[in-house]
């Protein structure tokens, strides 16, 4: 596997879409290690917000769009509302993990070995193709027509899931 | 660009949202792992949908941001009831139910 110099391969997006690789990789471990939940929450923003990156590298960009606007936006707000809620003190906390927490690493451990050894058999060396921007127009099409029943399916799960929330949430 | 690199990003956030399910006691932390292990998936979709030239990996992608949002809300709500009724929400005190 030749990770730069293989046929149709810009350096330059190798290296961008590296360091935010990188840096996402990072984040997402701080957040499944610190012991801050807050530091967790903001941890978690740049792991989404490298997410809505590497999609625009990918030609995504509705998507990225979505990504920001949905997840850095309003899960976010959402989950350090929940922080705030179900919490006293703000800074470190002690026993935010089971105590049988490091039986986590060998199952993450071997999953990634299989999944990499799945997926390096499987796209060699396949590159992407350099396609530009794919336009909003046939996400649109996508959706009214093909996915259709699914979209309406989705906008029920929504309604269901924001009625869901209030009765669960609210006190009398 | 290689479609490895997509693919093995996505497979390393998955493994490290797993790691954040098991290990974490904490049930708010447990959602953040699992909006990571949402976060690898739709990054292979999008990964596909460039790989074929085709939306469709897109308009999934999509729809698993929406269920997403729902899962989240949904979620939070019953870790605010479960603090409301306990003042605890580490899950593994919630064993009234192990049988």
């Amino acid at each position: 596997m030749s990770m730069l110099a293989a046929e149709g391969v810009s350096v330059a997006q190798n290296v961008g879409f590296g360091v935010i690789a990188a840096g996402m990789v990072f984040a997402a471990l701080c957040v499944v290690t610190t012991s801050n939940v807050v530091h967790a929450a903001l941890w978690l923003v740049l792991v989404l917000a490298g997410v809505a990156a590497q999609y625009i590298l990918a030609a995504a960009e509705f998507v990225a769009v979505s990504q920001v606007l949905v997840y850095v936006g309003a899960v976010m707000v959402l989950f350090l509302f929940g922080i705030m809620l179900t919490r006293a003190q703000i800074g470190r906390e002690r026993g935010l993990n089971n105590t049988t927490w490091a039986l986590g690493i060998p199952v993450a451990v071997v999953l990634l070995g299989l999944l990499a050894w799945v997926i390096i058999d499987a796209f060699d060396d396949e590159t992407l193709p350099d396609r530009g921007p794919a336009p909003t127009e046939a996400i649109a099409d996508g959706v009214l027509s093909p996915y259709l029943v699914p979209f309406l399916a989705i906008s029920f799960i929504l309604l269901a899931a924001a009625v869901g929330a209030i009765v669960l949430a609210r006190k009398d | 660009m290689l479609t490895v690199n997509f693919l093995l990003l996505g497979a390393v956030l998955f493994c490290i949202g797993v790691y954040g399910v098991i290990a974490r006691r904490n049930a708010v932390m447990v959602l953040m792992s699992v909006e990571l292990i949402l976060n690898a998936v739709n990054l292979n979709l999008v990964a596909f949908a460039l790989m074929h030239g085709a939306a469709d990996g897109q308009i999934f992608a999509l729809y698993v941001i929406a269920v997403a949002a729902a899962e989240v809300g949904v979620g939070l709500a019953m870790v605010l009831l479960v603090y409301r009724n306990r003042r605890s929400i580490a899950l593994d005190e919630l064993s009234e139910m192990k049988g």
